[in-house]
Protein backbone atom coordinates (compact mmCIF):
# COMPACT_ATOMS: atom_id res chain seq x y z
CA UNK A 1 0.00 0.00 0.00
CA UNK A 2 1.57 3.01 -0.68
CA UNK A 3 2.40 5.64 1.28
CA UNK A 4 -1.09 8.27 1.17
CA UNK A 5 -3.93 5.75 0.12
CA UNK A 6 -6.11 5.53 3.15
CA UNK A 7 -5.96 2.22 5.33
CA UNK A 8 -8.14 0.41 7.79
CA UNK A 9 -7.46 0.81 11.18
CA UNK A 10 -8.81 -2.09 14.36
CA UNK A 11 -9.01 -0.76 17.82
CA UNK A 12 -8.56 -3.64 19.99
CA UNK A 13 -10.58 -2.24 22.88
CA UNK A 14 -9.94 -5.38 25.61
CA UNK A 15 -9.99 -6.69 28.91
CA UNK A 16 -7.11 -8.17 29.80
CA UNK A 17 -6.44 -10.91 32.50
CA UNK A 18 -4.15 -9.31 35.37
CA UNK A 19 -1.02 -11.73 35.15
CA UNK A 20 -1.92 -14.32 33.03
CA UNK A 21 0.28 -13.69 29.98
CA UNK A 22 -1.00 -16.94 27.91
CA UNK A 23 -4.31 -15.72 28.22
CA UNK A 24 -3.68 -11.84 26.63
CA UNK A 25 -1.27 -13.17 23.95
CA UNK A 26 -4.40 -15.72 22.91
CA UNK A 27 -6.92 -13.09 23.00
CA UNK A 28 -4.37 -11.00 21.11
CA UNK A 29 -4.19 -13.37 18.67
CA UNK A 30 -7.69 -13.81 18.04
CA UNK A 31 -8.20 -10.37 17.49
CA UNK A 32 -5.47 -10.17 14.95
CA UNK A 33 -6.91 -12.94 12.81
CA UNK A 34 -10.55 -11.14 13.29
CA UNK A 35 -8.77 -7.49 12.42
CA UNK A 36 -6.96 -8.86 9.12
CA UNK A 37 -10.08 -10.85 8.01
CA UNK A 38 -11.86 -8.02 8.55
CA UNK A 39 -9.45 -6.32 6.05
CA UNK A 40 -7.88 -4.32 8.36
CA UNK A 41 -3.81 -3.18 8.10
CA UNK A 42 -2.71 -2.63 11.29
CA UNK A 43 -4.69 -3.25 14.55
CA UNK A 44 -3.50 -1.95 18.21
CA UNK A 45 -3.94 -2.74 21.54
CA UNK A 46 -3.89 -1.36 24.37
CA UNK A 47 -1.42 -0.25 26.78
CA UNK A 48 0.03 -3.25 29.26
CA UNK A 49 -2.76 -5.66 27.23
CA UNK A 50 -0.37 -8.27 27.52
CA UNK A 51 -0.09 -8.35 31.71
CA UNK A 52 -3.23 -6.22 33.22
CA UNK A 53 -2.13 -2.75 34.57
CA UNK A 54 -1.90 -3.23 38.19
CA UNK A 55 0.55 -5.85 38.22
CA UNK A 56 2.42 -4.38 41.19
CA UNK A 57 4.47 -7.34 42.45
CA UNK A 58 3.77 -9.35 38.95
CA UNK A 59 6.31 -7.18 37.75
CA UNK A 60 8.98 -10.17 37.97
CA UNK A 61 6.58 -13.05 36.88
CA UNK A 62 5.04 -11.04 33.95
CA UNK A 63 8.38 -9.12 32.40
CA UNK A 64 9.46 -10.59 29.23
CA UNK A 65 12.42 -9.73 27.06
CA UNK A 66 11.99 -8.76 23.49
CA UNK A 67 12.87 -12.17 22.05
CA UNK A 68 10.94 -14.02 24.22
CA UNK A 69 8.34 -16.46 22.69
CA UNK A 70 5.50 -14.91 24.15
CA UNK A 71 6.46 -11.66 22.12
CA UNK A 72 7.79 -13.11 19.34
CA UNK A 73 4.30 -14.92 18.59
CA UNK A 74 2.55 -11.69 18.26
CA UNK A 75 5.93 -10.22 16.22
CA UNK A 76 4.92 -13.46 13.92
CA UNK A 77 1.21 -13.04 13.49
CA UNK A 78 2.22 -9.28 12.45
CA UNK A 79 1.77 -11.05 8.87
CA UNK A 80 -0.65 -9.31 5.82
CA UNK A 81 -1.57 -7.31 9.51
CA UNK A 82 0.69 -4.53 11.41
CA UNK A 83 0.11 -4.79 15.38
CA UNK A 84 0.79 -2.77 17.96
CA UNK A 85 0.87 -4.44 21.50
CA UNK A 86 2.11 -3.97 24.91
CA UNK A 87 3.68 -5.61 27.60
CA UNK A 88 6.53 -5.52 30.86
CA UNK A 89 10.05 -5.56 28.73
CA UNK A 90 12.32 -6.54 30.62
CA UNK A 91 15.88 -5.02 29.51
CA UNK A 92 19.41 -6.86 29.43
CA UNK A 93 20.29 -5.27 32.64
CA UNK A 94 16.95 -6.68 34.09
CA UNK A 95 15.19 -2.95 34.28
CA UNK A 96 11.49 -3.38 33.40
CA UNK A 97 9.72 -0.88 31.21
CA UNK A 98 6.27 -0.43 30.28
CA UNK A 99 6.88 -1.10 26.69
CA UNK A 100 4.52 -0.75 23.53
CA UNK A 101 5.77 -2.04 19.66
CA UNK A 102 5.11 -1.76 16.47
CA UNK A 103 5.60 -4.93 14.25
CA UNK A 104 5.21 -5.62 10.63
CA UNK A 105 6.54 -8.05 7.93
CA UNK A 106 6.77 -10.44 11.21
CA UNK A 107 9.55 -8.10 12.74
CA UNK A 108 9.73 -5.15 15.32
CA UNK A 109 9.79 -2.27 13.68
CA UNK A 110 9.69 0.29 16.66
CA UNK A 111 9.73 -0.13 20.28
CA UNK A 112 8.63 2.53 22.92
CA UNK A 113 9.31 2.25 26.10
CA UNK A 114 6.98 4.79 28.33
CA UNK A 115 8.43 7.86 29.62
CA UNK A 116 6.21 9.28 31.99
CA UNK A 117 5.12 6.74 34.74
CA UNK A 118 2.52 8.11 37.07
CA UNK A 119 3.07 8.20 40.30
CA UNK A 120 0.42 10.14 42.15
CA UNK A 121 -2.91 9.50 42.85
CA UNK A 122 -3.80 6.45 42.50
CA UNK A 123 -1.09 5.90 39.79
CA UNK A 124 1.95 4.08 41.66
CA UNK A 125 4.04 3.69 38.36
CA UNK A 126 7.29 4.49 39.39
CA UNK A 127 7.76 2.07 42.24
CA UNK A 128 8.00 -0.61 39.71
CA UNK A 129 9.16 0.86 36.19
CA UNK A 130 12.18 1.84 34.71
CA UNK A 131 11.48 5.24 32.70
CA UNK A 132 11.75 5.28 29.04
CA UNK A 133 14.19 7.98 27.30
CA UNK A 134 12.86 8.76 23.82
CA UNK A 135 10.37 9.82 21.93
CA UNK A 136 11.20 8.98 17.98
CA UNK A 137 9.00 8.30 15.16
CA UNK A 138 9.66 5.92 12.69
CA UNK A 139 8.48 4.70 9.42
CA UNK A 140 5.77 2.38 8.65
CA UNK A 141 3.90 1.65 5.38
CA UNK A 142 1.22 4.07 6.52
CA UNK A 143 4.22 7.18 6.37
CA UNK A 144 5.98 8.08 9.99
CA UNK A 145 4.66 7.76 12.66
CA UNK A 146 4.91 8.49 16.60
CA UNK A 147 4.10 6.14 19.26
CA UNK A 148 2.82 7.32 23.18
CA UNK A 149 2.00 5.25 25.75
CA UNK A 150 -1.28 6.62 27.82
CA UNK A 151 0.59 8.96 30.29
CA UNK A 152 3.24 10.34 27.47
CA UNK A 153 0.50 12.24 26.07
CA UNK A 154 -0.06 14.41 29.46
CA UNK A 155 2.90 15.96 28.61
CA UNK A 156 2.92 18.25 25.61
CA UNK A 157 6.34 17.89 24.65
CA UNK A 158 6.02 14.28 23.99
CA UNK A 159 3.87 14.60 20.81
CA UNK A 160 5.75 17.96 19.79
CA UNK A 161 8.85 16.07 19.81
CA UNK A 162 6.94 13.11 17.64
CA UNK A 163 5.66 16.33 15.49
CA UNK A 164 9.06 17.61 14.62
CA UNK A 165 10.75 14.25 14.15
CA UNK A 166 8.09 13.92 11.03
CA UNK A 167 5.13 11.93 12.11
CA UNK A 168 2.37 11.80 10.54
CA UNK A 169 -0.05 9.98 12.40
CA UNK A 170 0.10 9.19 16.74
CA UNK A 171 -0.41 5.99 18.49
CA UNK A 172 -1.18 6.12 21.71
CA UNK A 173 -2.11 2.77 23.36
CA UNK A 174 -3.55 3.39 27.23
CA UNK A 175 -4.89 1.90 30.56
CA UNK A 176 -6.94 4.91 31.67
CA UNK A 177 -9.28 4.35 34.65
CA UNK A 178 -12.49 6.10 34.60
CA UNK A 179 -12.97 8.88 37.26
CA UNK A 180 -15.88 11.11 38.14
CA UNK A 181 -19.00 10.55 37.39
CA UNK A 182 -20.94 13.76 37.65
CA UNK A 183 -20.51 15.07 33.98
CA UNK A 184 -23.50 14.18 31.49
CA UNK A 185 -22.21 12.51 28.94
CA UNK A 186 -18.63 11.53 29.81
CA UNK A 187 -16.32 10.22 32.99
CA UNK A 188 -13.84 13.40 33.96
CA UNK A 189 -11.35 11.69 33.09
CA UNK A 190 -12.37 10.52 29.98
CA UNK A 191 -13.44 14.26 29.11
CA UNK A 192 -10.00 15.41 29.50
CA UNK A 193 -8.68 12.87 26.90
CA UNK A 194 -11.29 13.68 25.13
CA UNK A 195 -9.91 17.48 24.58
CA UNK A 196 -6.68 16.37 24.72
CA UNK A 197 -6.56 14.60 21.97
CA UNK A 198 -8.70 16.65 19.81
CA UNK A 199 -6.39 19.53 20.59
CA UNK A 200 -3.26 17.29 19.78
CA UNK A 201 -4.91 16.26 16.75
CA UNK A 202 -5.75 19.76 15.66
CA UNK A 203 -2.03 21.31 16.80
CA UNK A 204 -0.01 18.54 15.54
CA UNK A 205 -2.11 18.13 11.86
CA UNK A 206 -1.80 14.02 12.80
CA UNK A 207 -4.15 11.30 12.96
CA UNK A 208 -4.50 10.03 16.60
CA UNK A 209 -5.21 6.71 17.43
CA UNK A 210 -6.07 5.91 21.01
CA UNK A 211 -6.90 2.62 22.35
CA UNK A 212 -8.17 2.22 25.91
CA UNK A 213 -8.74 -1.00 27.58
CA UNK A 214 -12.29 -1.51 29.47
CA UNK A 215 -12.52 -3.78 33.00
CA UNK A 216 -12.09 -3.66 36.17
CA UNK A 217 -9.17 -4.35 38.31
CA UNK A 218 -9.72 -4.15 42.05
CA UNK A 219 -12.27 -2.06 41.55
CA UNK A 220 -10.63 0.07 39.51
CA UNK A 221 -12.90 0.55 35.78
CA UNK A 222 -11.02 1.51 32.78
CA UNK A 223 -13.35 3.39 30.51
CA UNK A 224 -12.10 2.05 26.75
CA UNK A 225 -13.52 5.20 24.65
CA UNK A 226 -10.83 3.91 22.07
CA UNK A 227 -11.24 6.36 19.03
CA UNK A 228 -9.28 7.75 15.79
CA UNK A 229 -9.51 11.61 16.13
CA UNK A 230 -8.52 13.16 12.42
CA UNK A 231 -6.19 16.39 11.53
CA UNK A 232 -9.42 18.17 11.56
CA UNK A 233 -10.15 17.13 15.29
CA UNK A 234 -13.10 14.73 14.58
CA UNK A 235 -13.62 11.34 15.52
CA UNK A 236 -13.68 9.35 12.32
CA UNK A 237 -14.64 6.25 14.59
CA UNK A 238 -15.13 5.87 18.54
CA UNK A 239 -15.44 2.63 20.25
CA UNK A 240 -18.07 2.38 23.24
CA UNK A 241 -17.30 3.02 26.84
CA UNK A 242 -16.73 -0.23 29.02
CA UNK A 243 -17.27 -2.91 27.12
CA UNK A 244 -14.83 -5.23 24.94
CA UNK A 245 -14.79 -4.19 21.21
CA UNK A 246 -12.78 -4.77 18.30
CA UNK A 247 -13.55 -1.05 16.43
CA UNK A 248 -12.87 -0.30 13.23
CA UNK A 249 -11.43 3.36 11.27
CA UNK A 250 -10.40 4.17 8.39
CA UNK A 251 -7.35 6.68 8.25
CA UNK A 252 -6.99 8.64 5.22
CA UNK A 253 -3.02 10.30 5.36
CA UNK A 254 -5.00 13.19 2.73
CA UNK A 255 -6.46 14.90 5.42
CA UNK A 256 -2.87 15.53 6.91
CA UNK A 257 -1.85 16.90 3.85
CA UNK A 258 -5.19 19.34 3.64
CA UNK A 259 -4.67 20.32 7.52
CA UNK A 260 -1.03 20.98 7.24
CA UNK A 261 -1.85 23.53 3.94
CA UNK A 262 -4.35 24.89 5.83
CA UNK A 263 -3.32 25.69 8.88
CA UNK A 264 1.02 25.41 8.42
CA UNK A 265 1.54 25.06 11.87
CA UNK A 266 4.19 22.34 11.77
CA UNK A 267 5.69 24.62 9.15
CA UNK A 268 6.09 27.66 11.05
CA UNK A 269 7.33 26.21 14.36
CA UNK A 270 10.36 27.88 15.36
CA UNK A 271 12.11 25.08 17.06
CA UNK A 272 15.49 26.75 16.58
CA UNK A 273 14.05 29.45 19.11
CA UNK A 274 12.17 26.14 21.76
CA UNK A 275 15.68 25.00 22.03
CA UNK A 276 17.71 28.22 22.62
CA UNK A 277 14.91 29.03 25.18
CA UNK A 278 15.40 25.30 26.58
CA UNK A 279 19.01 25.44 27.19
CA UNK A 280 18.30 29.20 28.82
CA UNK A 281 16.14 27.11 31.17
CA UNK A 282 18.02 24.10 31.79
CA UNK A 283 20.33 26.57 33.56
CA UNK A 284 20.27 25.85 37.43
CA UNK A 285 17.95 29.00 39.19
CA UNK A 286 16.19 28.62 42.03
CA UNK A 287 12.76 27.85 42.21
CA UNK A 288 12.51 26.22 38.82
CA UNK A 289 11.74 23.40 37.68
CA UNK A 290 14.79 21.19 37.56
CA UNK A 291 15.19 19.29 33.62
CA UNK B 1 13.74 -28.57 56.14
CA UNK B 2 16.18 -27.13 53.91
CA UNK B 3 19.69 -26.41 57.02
CA UNK B 4 20.45 -23.23 54.49
CA UNK B 5 16.31 -21.79 55.03
CA UNK B 6 15.96 -22.76 58.65
CA UNK B 7 19.48 -20.83 59.58
CA UNK B 8 17.45 -17.90 57.42
CA UNK B 9 14.58 -18.32 59.53
CA UNK B 10 15.96 -18.23 61.99
CA UNK B 11 15.75 -14.82 64.82
CA UNK B 12 17.56 -12.78 66.82
CA UNK B 13 14.83 -13.32 69.96
CA UNK B 14 15.91 -10.69 72.31
CA UNK B 15 16.06 -8.10 69.43
CA UNK B 16 12.64 -9.50 67.95
CA UNK B 17 10.92 -9.26 71.18
CA UNK B 18 12.52 -5.90 71.97
CA UNK B 19 10.84 -4.63 68.65
CA UNK B 20 7.49 -6.64 69.07
CA UNK B 21 7.12 -5.13 73.13
CA UNK B 22 7.93 -1.53 71.69
CA UNK B 23 5.22 -2.15 68.87
CA UNK B 24 2.34 -3.02 71.04
CA UNK B 25 3.42 -0.12 73.52
CA UNK B 26 3.74 2.28 71.34
CA UNK B 27 0.43 1.83 68.61
CA UNK B 28 -1.90 0.41 71.55
CA UNK B 29 -1.45 3.91 73.19
CA UNK B 30 -1.55 6.09 70.07
CA UNK B 31 -4.98 4.12 69.26
CA UNK B 32 -6.00 5.67 72.67
CA UNK B 33 -6.17 2.87 74.82
CA UNK B 34 -3.78 1.25 77.96
CA UNK B 35 -5.07 -2.37 77.60
CA UNK B 36 -5.31 -5.37 75.16
CA UNK B 37 -7.55 -8.12 74.83
CA UNK B 38 -7.10 -11.35 72.45
CA UNK B 39 -8.35 -14.53 72.70
CA UNK B 40 -6.62 -17.86 73.96
CA UNK B 41 -7.35 -21.00 72.37
CA UNK B 42 -4.29 -22.86 74.33
CA UNK B 43 -2.15 -22.98 71.29
CA UNK B 44 1.07 -21.88 70.43
CA UNK B 45 0.34 -18.18 68.54
CA UNK B 46 -2.14 -16.86 71.24
CA UNK B 47 0.13 -18.01 73.63
CA UNK B 48 3.12 -15.69 72.19
CA UNK B 49 0.75 -12.70 71.99
CA UNK B 50 0.32 -13.14 75.41
CA UNK B 51 3.79 -13.31 77.18
CA UNK B 52 4.65 -10.11 74.41
CA UNK B 53 1.78 -8.69 75.75
CA UNK B 54 2.67 -8.56 79.20
CA UNK B 55 5.99 -7.83 78.55
CA UNK B 56 4.71 -4.71 77.20
CA UNK B 57 1.93 -3.32 79.25
CA UNK B 58 2.18 -5.47 82.20
CA UNK B 59 -0.10 -8.16 83.48
CA UNK B 60 -2.66 -5.50 84.65
CA UNK B 61 -2.81 -4.08 80.76
CA UNK B 62 -3.58 -7.50 79.63
CA UNK B 63 -7.08 -9.49 79.43
CA UNK B 64 -7.46 -13.16 77.99
CA UNK B 65 -10.78 -14.87 76.97
CA UNK B 66 -11.11 -18.23 76.82
CA UNK B 67 -14.20 -19.16 74.31
CA UNK B 68 -14.66 -22.84 74.19
CA UNK B 69 -17.69 -24.56 71.89
CA UNK B 70 -18.48 -27.88 73.39
CA UNK B 71 -16.68 -29.65 71.01
CA UNK B 72 -13.15 -27.96 71.89
CA UNK B 73 -10.59 -30.27 73.09
CA UNK B 74 -10.27 -29.96 77.00
CA UNK B 75 -6.99 -30.00 76.83
CA UNK B 76 -7.01 -26.67 74.66
CA UNK B 77 -9.05 -24.83 77.95
CA UNK B 78 -6.17 -26.53 80.07
CA UNK B 79 -3.41 -25.58 78.01
CA UNK B 80 -4.81 -21.97 77.89
CA UNK B 81 -5.35 -22.11 82.24
CA UNK B 82 -1.38 -22.53 82.20
CA UNK B 83 -0.88 -19.61 80.39
CA UNK B 84 -3.06 -17.47 82.51
CA UNK B 85 -1.86 -18.94 85.42
CA UNK B 86 1.62 -18.73 84.97
CA UNK B 87 1.71 -15.13 84.05
CA UNK B 88 -1.20 -14.31 86.48
CA UNK B 89 -3.80 -12.22 84.24
CA UNK B 90 -7.13 -11.36 84.19
CA UNK B 91 -9.25 -13.56 82.37
CA UNK B 92 -12.97 -14.52 81.34
CA UNK B 93 -14.27 -17.39 79.80
CA UNK B 94 -16.80 -17.15 77.77
CA UNK B 95 -18.18 -20.57 76.30
CA UNK B 96 -19.77 -20.03 72.93
CA UNK B 97 -22.00 -22.85 72.58
CA UNK B 98 -24.85 -21.19 73.18
CA UNK B 99 -24.84 -18.79 70.91
CA UNK B 100 -23.69 -21.22 67.88
CA UNK B 101 -25.93 -23.91 68.78
CA UNK B 102 -29.08 -21.37 68.54
CA UNK B 103 -27.38 -20.05 65.20
CA UNK B 104 -27.65 -23.14 63.63
CA UNK B 105 -31.03 -24.71 64.81
CA UNK B 106 -32.29 -21.63 63.54
CA UNK B 107 -30.41 -21.47 60.13
CA UNK B 108 -30.47 -25.13 59.45
CA UNK B 109 -34.18 -25.36 59.99
CA UNK B 110 -34.88 -22.46 57.81
CA UNK B 111 -32.90 -24.09 54.95
CA UNK B 112 -33.82 -27.29 55.61
CA UNK B 113 -29.77 -28.30 55.45
CA UNK B 114 -27.14 -29.63 57.94
CA UNK B 115 -24.48 -27.01 57.64
CA UNK B 116 -21.06 -28.48 56.62
CA UNK B 117 -18.08 -28.69 59.44
CA UNK B 118 -16.56 -25.27 57.38
CA UNK B 119 -19.47 -23.26 58.06
CA UNK B 120 -19.55 -24.45 61.64
CA UNK B 121 -16.20 -23.81 62.23
CA UNK B 122 -16.31 -20.21 60.17
CA UNK B 123 -19.57 -19.30 62.65
CA UNK B 124 -17.10 -20.33 65.58
CA UNK B 125 -14.72 -17.97 64.77
CA UNK B 126 -16.74 -15.02 64.21
CA UNK B 127 -18.77 -15.77 67.25
CA UNK B 128 -15.13 -15.53 68.86
CA UNK B 129 -14.40 -12.64 66.69
CA UNK B 130 -17.89 -10.82 68.08
CA UNK B 131 -17.40 -11.64 71.54
CA UNK B 132 -13.78 -9.74 71.49
CA UNK B 133 -14.28 -6.64 70.23
CA UNK B 134 -18.00 -6.89 72.60
CA UNK B 135 -15.33 -7.30 75.40
CA UNK B 136 -13.18 -5.00 73.80
CA UNK B 137 -15.55 -2.20 74.08
CA UNK B 138 -16.58 -3.13 77.85
CA UNK B 139 -12.76 -3.50 79.75
CA UNK B 140 -11.56 -0.56 77.28
CA UNK B 141 -9.15 -2.93 75.44
CA UNK B 142 -7.73 -2.97 71.98
CA UNK B 143 -8.22 -6.70 70.32
CA UNK B 144 -4.71 -8.16 69.46
CA UNK B 145 -4.77 -10.64 66.33
CA UNK B 146 -3.17 -13.62 66.80
CA UNK B 147 -2.65 -15.18 62.89
CA UNK B 148 1.14 -15.89 61.94
CA UNK B 149 2.76 -14.88 58.43
CA UNK B 150 2.23 -18.60 57.29
CA UNK B 151 -1.39 -18.64 58.30
CA UNK B 152 -1.95 -15.15 56.69
CA UNK B 153 -0.14 -16.20 53.33
CA UNK B 154 -1.99 -19.75 53.37
CA UNK B 155 -4.97 -18.07 53.92
CA UNK B 156 -5.61 -20.36 56.83
CA UNK B 157 -7.96 -18.20 58.68
CA UNK B 158 -11.60 -16.90 59.10
CA UNK B 159 -12.24 -13.85 57.13
CA UNK B 160 -13.47 -11.33 59.76
CA UNK B 161 -13.05 -14.26 62.14
CA UNK B 162 -9.71 -15.19 63.69
CA UNK B 163 -8.48 -12.86 60.64
CA UNK B 164 -9.82 -9.84 62.70
CA UNK B 165 -8.28 -7.50 64.65
CA UNK B 166 -6.71 -3.87 65.67
CA UNK B 167 -3.14 -5.07 65.63
CA UNK B 168 -1.19 -7.88 65.44
CA UNK B 169 2.24 -8.38 66.46
CA UNK B 170 3.18 -11.69 65.50
CA UNK B 171 1.50 -11.05 61.82
CA UNK B 172 5.52 -11.33 60.42
CA UNK B 173 6.38 -13.88 61.91
CA UNK B 174 6.65 -17.79 60.06
CA UNK B 175 5.07 -20.82 62.28
CA UNK B 176 8.57 -21.75 62.61
CA UNK B 177 9.35 -18.35 64.05
CA UNK B 178 6.66 -18.26 66.16
CA UNK B 179 7.56 -21.68 67.39
CA UNK B 180 10.99 -20.28 68.06
CA UNK B 181 10.20 -17.10 69.97
CA UNK B 182 7.03 -19.11 71.89
CA UNK B 183 10.08 -21.28 73.47
CA UNK B 184 12.46 -18.41 74.37
CA UNK B 185 9.55 -16.69 76.16
CA UNK B 186 9.08 -19.74 78.21
CA UNK B 187 5.33 -20.84 76.73
CA UNK B 188 4.90 -24.29 78.33
CA UNK B 189 6.06 -27.25 76.71
CA UNK B 190 2.67 -28.93 76.39
CA UNK B 191 1.71 -25.88 73.78
CA UNK B 192 4.92 -25.77 72.36
CA UNK B 193 5.06 -29.62 71.43
CA UNK B 194 0.99 -30.44 70.32
CA UNK B 195 0.20 -30.24 66.63
CA UNK B 196 -1.00 -27.08 65.77
CA UNK B 197 -4.99 -26.60 65.48
CA UNK B 198 -7.41 -24.94 64.94
CA UNK B 199 -9.86 -27.23 66.83
CA UNK B 200 -12.99 -26.03 65.30
CA UNK B 201 -13.72 -29.75 65.22
CA UNK B 202 -12.59 -32.99 66.40
CA UNK B 203 -9.74 -34.46 65.72
CA UNK B 204 -8.76 -31.60 63.44
CA UNK B 205 -5.01 -30.27 62.85
CA UNK B 206 -3.81 -27.64 60.88
CA UNK B 207 -1.27 -29.84 59.03
CA UNK B 208 -3.87 -32.72 58.45
CA UNK B 209 -6.25 -30.50 56.39
CA UNK B 210 -3.18 -28.37 54.91
CA UNK B 211 -2.00 -31.78 53.41
CA UNK B 212 1.82 -30.47 54.15
CA UNK B 213 3.46 -29.41 57.45
CA UNK B 214 4.61 -26.32 58.46
CA UNK B 215 7.97 -26.63 58.15
CA UNK B 216 7.23 -27.63 54.19
CA UNK B 217 5.04 -24.99 53.95
CA UNK B 218 7.50 -22.17 55.51
CA UNK B 219 10.54 -23.58 53.67
CA UNK B 220 8.30 -22.85 50.38
CA UNK B 221 6.45 -19.84 51.59
CA UNK B 222 10.09 -18.30 52.46
CA UNK B 223 11.66 -18.36 49.26
CA UNK B 224 9.11 -17.43 47.00
CA UNK B 225 7.89 -14.09 49.27
CA UNK B 226 10.88 -13.16 50.92
CA UNK B 227 13.30 -14.23 48.38
CA UNK B 228 11.51 -13.53 45.90
CA UNK B 229 12.10 -16.60 44.03
CA UNK B 230 9.71 -18.11 41.69
CA UNK B 231 7.77 -21.50 41.90
CA UNK B 232 9.89 -22.80 38.75
CA UNK B 233 13.59 -21.86 40.44
CA UNK B 234 12.15 -24.08 43.54
CA UNK B 235 10.87 -26.79 41.87
CA UNK B 236 14.50 -26.93 39.86
CA UNK B 237 16.62 -26.67 42.98
CA UNK B 238 14.80 -30.09 44.13
CA UNK B 239 11.26 -29.00 45.76
CA UNK B 240 8.46 -31.17 45.59
CA UNK B 241 6.90 -29.15 42.51
CA UNK B 242 3.09 -30.87 43.63
CA UNK B 243 3.62 -29.17 47.03
CA UNK B 244 5.20 -25.78 45.56
CA UNK B 245 1.89 -25.75 42.97
CA UNK B 246 -0.11 -26.32 46.29
CA UNK B 247 1.01 -23.78 48.24
CA UNK B 248 1.49 -21.26 45.41
CA UNK B 249 -2.42 -21.31 44.32
CA UNK B 250 -3.38 -21.06 48.24
CA UNK B 251 -1.71 -17.73 48.60
CA UNK B 252 -3.27 -16.17 45.08
CA UNK B 253 -6.77 -17.90 46.17
CA UNK B 254 -6.78 -16.02 49.55
CA UNK B 255 -4.93 -12.82 48.44
CA UNK B 256 -9.02 -11.52 49.52
CA UNK B 257 -8.76 -12.20 52.95
CA UNK B 258 -5.60 -10.33 53.51
CA UNK B 259 -7.30 -7.41 51.89
CA UNK B 260 -9.96 -4.83 52.11
CA UNK B 261 -13.23 -5.00 50.85
CA UNK B 262 -13.20 -3.73 46.70
CA UNK B 263 -14.41 -0.45 46.12
CA UNK B 264 -16.01 0.45 43.23
CA UNK B 265 -14.26 3.73 41.94
CA UNK B 266 -16.25 6.35 40.82
CA UNK B 267 -15.01 9.69 42.12
CA UNK B 268 -11.60 11.05 41.60
CA UNK B 269 -10.77 10.03 45.38
CA UNK B 270 -12.00 6.79 46.73
CA UNK B 271 -11.13 5.58 49.71
CA UNK B 272 -8.12 2.77 50.40
CA UNK B 273 -7.63 3.92 46.49
CA UNK B 274 -6.39 7.49 46.29
CA UNK B 275 -7.85 8.36 49.52
CA UNK B 276 -4.20 7.27 51.37
CA UNK B 277 -3.57 8.10 54.86
CA UNK B 278 -2.05 5.78 57.68
CA UNK B 279 -3.64 4.55 60.33
CA UNK B 280 -1.48 6.84 62.75
CA UNK B 281 -3.62 9.93 60.72
CA UNK B 282 -3.79 12.39 64.05
CA UNK B 283 -2.67 10.17 66.48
Amino acid sequence: MPDGERFLVALGQLRPRLGDVAANVARHLEWIAQARASGASLVVFPELGLTGYQVQDLVLDVARPLDHPDVVRLVEAADGIDVVFSFVEESDEHLFYVTSVYAADRQIRHRHRKVYLPTYGMFDEGRYFARGQRFEAFDTRFGRAGMMVCEDAWHVSSPYLLGLGGANWMLLPASSPARSVTDPEHFGSQKFWRNLLQVYAQLFGVHLVFVNRVGFEDGVNFFGGSGVVSPEGEWVAEAPQLHEALEFAWVDPQAVRRARYTTPILRDERWDVVLRELRRLAEPREGRVNP
Amino acid sequence: MNPDIQARLCLNERLTVEILVEFIREEVRKAGFEKVIFGLSGGIDSALVAYLAVRALGRDGVHAVMMPYRTSSPASLRDAQTVVDGLAIPHTIVPITAAVDAYFATVDAALAAQATPLRRGNRMARERMCTLFDLSAHFGALVLGTSNKTELLLGYGTQFGDLASALNPIGDLYKTQVRQLARWLGVPASILNKPPSADLWEDQTDEKELGFTYDEADEVLYQLVDLRRSAAELVQAGADERLVRAIVRRVQNNQYKRRTPVIAKLSSRTVGVDFRYLRDWGR
